[in-house]
Parts: C-alpha cells; sequence; structure tokens
C-alpha cells in the first residue's frame, strides 16, 4: 500500500512536467489542465485531463505525451481520461504558470468573468482590461486582435515600449 | 534524435504511434469520458440532438474556414478561423457522443464524411455562401446568439456527456458572439457604403430565422440580443419572414451539397487513409 502511494506520487511527479505543446514553457499542471493522476490497484496509472477549449487541436499532443512519458518512466499500464466537467478556466493557470508566461513575453490572464445565472449578458460599451505588458510593464497597452495563434490568446500591444505581445485570454 | 527530416523531429518519441504533429488517426475526443446514458434518457432522442447540434457546427466551422486568405485583414482572418476551430471541437465531441449512444458504435469521421446533405440536419442559416464580409459578420451574431442561447440551456441536460460539452461551448459561443456583435456595430454604424452592406446582410438571414425558433425556446433571448446590436448600430431589425421547410429535417438549400463535397472530397476518395 505504502509503494502504491509512493508510486502514485512518482507518477504525478512524471505527469505534472510533461511539457503544453504549444506553451512548452509551461507544464501540463502548470496550465492546469492536469487534474488528477492516481493508480489503480492493478497498477494501472490512471492521468486525467481537460481540454482548455473544445477545439484545441494539443488535445491529443496532450494525452499522447503523458502516456508516452509515463511509460518512458516505468509505468507499463496507462489509462488517459477526459473530464470535461467542471470546463477548464484560465483561473487555473498556477502562480508558478502565470511568472513563466510572462518571463517568456506572454501576457498572464486576468481572473475568469465571475457567471451570474441567467443569460450571458452582451455588453457593447469597450471593456476595460488593464493587461501589463510583460516586457516593460507598463499598462498603457491596447488589444490588437481577440484573437491569435491559438485559441487561448489574444493579441495586444504595447503603447509605451512599442512591442506586441500576445496575452492569454481569461475564460 | 533525429533532425534530418522536419517529419522525423515531429514524430520523435512516438516511433509506435500511427500519429504525428496534427494529423488524422487522432483516438476518440470523449476518450475516458463515462460512456453511460443516464436512466430516463431516451438514447436515440439524445444521439439524433447531438448530430443535430453537431452538424451545425461542422457546416458552420467549414464556411468560416473558407475565409482563410480570403479576409479583409489578417487579424479578420485569424478570429473567423478560431472561431471556427472552436466549432469544429464542439462537433467533434458530440458527434462522438452521438456514435456512443445511437448503438451504432460509429465515429466521428463516420458522420462528418460519409453521409450526404439530405442526411445532414443542420439549419440552412449555417450552410447560406459566406457573401461578404458583412453578412459573414451578421449570420455569426444570429448563429452564436442562438446557439449560446440553446447551449446554456442545454447545460442543465440530465445526460451529463452532453451538459458538459455545452457548459464548455458556452464560453466558447459568448467570445464568439462578442466578436460578431461589436463588428456589426462597427459596420452598421461606419460608412454609408458598410452601413448598406450590413443592413442587406440584416434582410438576407432574415428569412432564415425562423428555422432557429421552432424546436427550442430561445427566441427572445436571441432577439433581446439582436435588438440591442442593431440599436447600437442603427440599423433595422430584420423582418422575419418563414421559409418553407426546414434543415432539421434535411431539407437544405443548392448550397450544402458542394460544400460537403469539397470537406468530405478527401475522406471518401481515400476512405481508410490517415496521415
Amino acid at each position: 500500500m505504502v509503494t502504491t502511494l509512493l508510486d502514485a506520487r512518482r507518477a504525478r511527479r512524471i505527469a505534472e512536467q510533461v511539457p503544453d505543446p504549444e506553451l512548452p514553457m509551461l507544464t501540463l499542471a502548470d496550465l492546469g489542465v492536469l487534474r488528477e493522476v492516481s493508480m489503480d490497484p492493478d497498477g494501472t496509472v490512471v492521468a486525467s485531463l481537460t481540454p482548455t477549449y473544445s477545439g484545441c487541436p494539443a488535445m491529443a499532443e496532450m494525452r499522447a505525451g503523458v502516456a508516452a512519458r509515463l511509460k518512458d518512466a516505468g509505468y507499463p499500464r496507462v489509462e488517459i481520461r477526459t473530464v470535461l466537467d467542471p470546463p477548464w478556466t484560465s483561473d487555473w493557470i498556477t502562480p508558478e504558470g502565470r511568472r513563466k508566461l510572462a518571463e517568456h513575453g506572454i501576457a498572464p490572464p486576468g481572473a475568469a468573468p465571475a457567471r451570474a445565472a441567467g443569460p450571458v449578458p452582451l455588453v457593447l460599451s469597450p471593456i476595460r482590461r488593464s493587461v501589463t505588458c510583460p516586457r516593460c510593464g507598463s499598462a498603457d497597452t491596447e488589444e490588437t486582435s481577440r484573437f491569435a495563434a491559438t485559441s487561448c490568446k489574444a493579441l495586444w500591444r504595447c503603447l509605451a515600449c512599442r512591442e506586441p505581445f500576445e496575452y492569454v485570454k481569461e475564460i | 534524435m533525429s533532425d534530418d527530416h522536419v517529419y522525423m523531429t515531429l514524430a520523435e518519441g512516438h516511433e509506435d504511434d500511427t500519429r504525428w504533429a496534427y494529423g488524422t488517426g487522432f483516438e476518440d475526443p470523449l476518450q475516458g469520458v463515462d460512456t453511460d446514458v443516464p436512466d430516463g434518457v431516451d438514447a436515440q432522442e439524445l444521439a439524433a440532438l447531438c448530430v443535430t447540434l453537431a452538424d451545425d457546427a461542422l457546416v458552420s466551422a467549414q464556411r468560416l474556414a473558407e475565409w482563410t486568405t480570403r479576409a479583409p485583414e489578417l487579424e479578420e482572418e485569424v478570429a473567423l478561423a478560431n472561431i471556427g476551430l472552436d466549432l469544429l471541437g464542439q462537433a467533434r465531441l458530440l458527434y462522438s457522443r452521438a456514435g456512443q449512444v445511437d448503438g451504432t458504435g460509429r465515429g466521428e469521421d463516420a458522420y462528418a464524411y460519409f453521409r450526404d446533405a439530405g442526411e445532414f440536419r443542420n439549419v440552412r442559416l449555417a450552410e447560406l455562401p459566406n457573401g461578404d464580409f458583412a453578412f459573414s459578420i451578421v449570420r455569426l451574431l444570429v448563429f452564436s446568439s442562438w446557439r449560446l442561447a440553446h447551449f446554456e440551456r442545454l447545460a442543465a441536460h440530465r445526460d451529463p456527456v452532453l451538459a458538459a460539452i455545452a457548459a464548455k461551448g458556452v464560453k466558447e459561443l459568448a467570445y464568439h458572439r462578442q466578436y460578431a456583435a461589436e463588428w456589426a456595430v462597427r459596420l452598421g454604424d461606419g460608412t454609408e457604403e458598410s452601413h448598406r452592406r450590413t443592413r442587406r446582410a440584416l434582410e438576407q438571414v432574415a428569412p432564415y430565422l425562423g428555422e432557429l425558433f421552432t424546436a427550442y425556446d430561445v427566441r427572445d433571448e436571441v432577439v433581446a440580443v439582436l435588438s440591442q446590436v442593431t440599436e447600437a448600430a442603427g440599423l433595422p431589425m430584420p423582418v422575419y419572414r418563414p421559409l418553407p421547410g426546414s434543415g432539421r429535417a434535411g431539407e437544405h438549400t443548392e448550397h450544402l451539397a458542394p460544400l460537403l463535397a469539397e470537406l468530405q472530397g478527401v475522406a471518401r476518395a481515400h476512405p481508410e487513409a490517415t496521415w
């Protein structure tokens, strides 16, 4: 039993270190998509992943990455489960993940919008977000595009240092 | 480790895997999800609902993808492609769910690639050609508002898998609607030309609104959003004119078959291929 617990903990540490295929400076644990790692009595490692966006093309790569790392580390039986509920939120990006994003020139997300009961309201007046430039730290920034190279990011630019940068959207 | 060939680098570490990078041959997108159908849920009805929702998303995703290399600005191209990608992801999850519960065990590809136009259940609004940017924006505004209202309700569905797919989709659709609404206001309240084209686009979608509101109680919410946007844009509300027929019954415009021919051509020419 003790061995199993230690083994499960080791398996979790290994799975946690798998890099995200599209944001390779982050591990799957940093991104908050690795929800759980446990070990069945028969020694099967069960890792649960949650997709960031429904269409995230990196999901298959994440599953394959976790399975491959665990197999390489001596766990022959690996099962990857997909967890859809509760849906991923950018709030699950860890403080360490946020630090790494900023270090790599990507502005981390703010707090995800709170969902009240009832229909999602449509707000047409400009929404003020305070996004800090990850390069120079200025708050004088503006959005240039709501969408970017991956589903989870938007494009911004800094009006102080003039550098464009990516910003992880809060959802 | 080898950098002899770019494909080798991509395939590194996956020697026993037929898939490399982002090709086909992926496993089920619902892999490892508890697939039981709860008591009291009619499996065939659930499957049919999942297919209609998936068809709406797949056909819309294909139209949005057609904007790639044709959008007015790179940023808009990226936006439309990303929205299409979200919808494609929703379609994949929904087709997979349908295949699990309808007893056939079909995978997502069977639904997407190996059904003909008459078997598709998408609303006709989704299959209309892209037209100009104004039409695509107005169509996206209507479609995302309607799908969002519907998904908000489906998040409480008794099937936990469909409920989870819907809850996830709500966040994505709210973002799509925001994008479309801001553009609709910008175009309606923009130049004489952009106003004229957006107004025309509203007239063009009007006949297809009736079909959206027949089966589901989401009309008030969608109409409220359209009123809010048209008012801010200085545009008239589209006049509701019902059109006979229904995409939900497999009755489509002449535009669906060519869309599917392009979407399905490769898969049908090489039905066993993975790459």
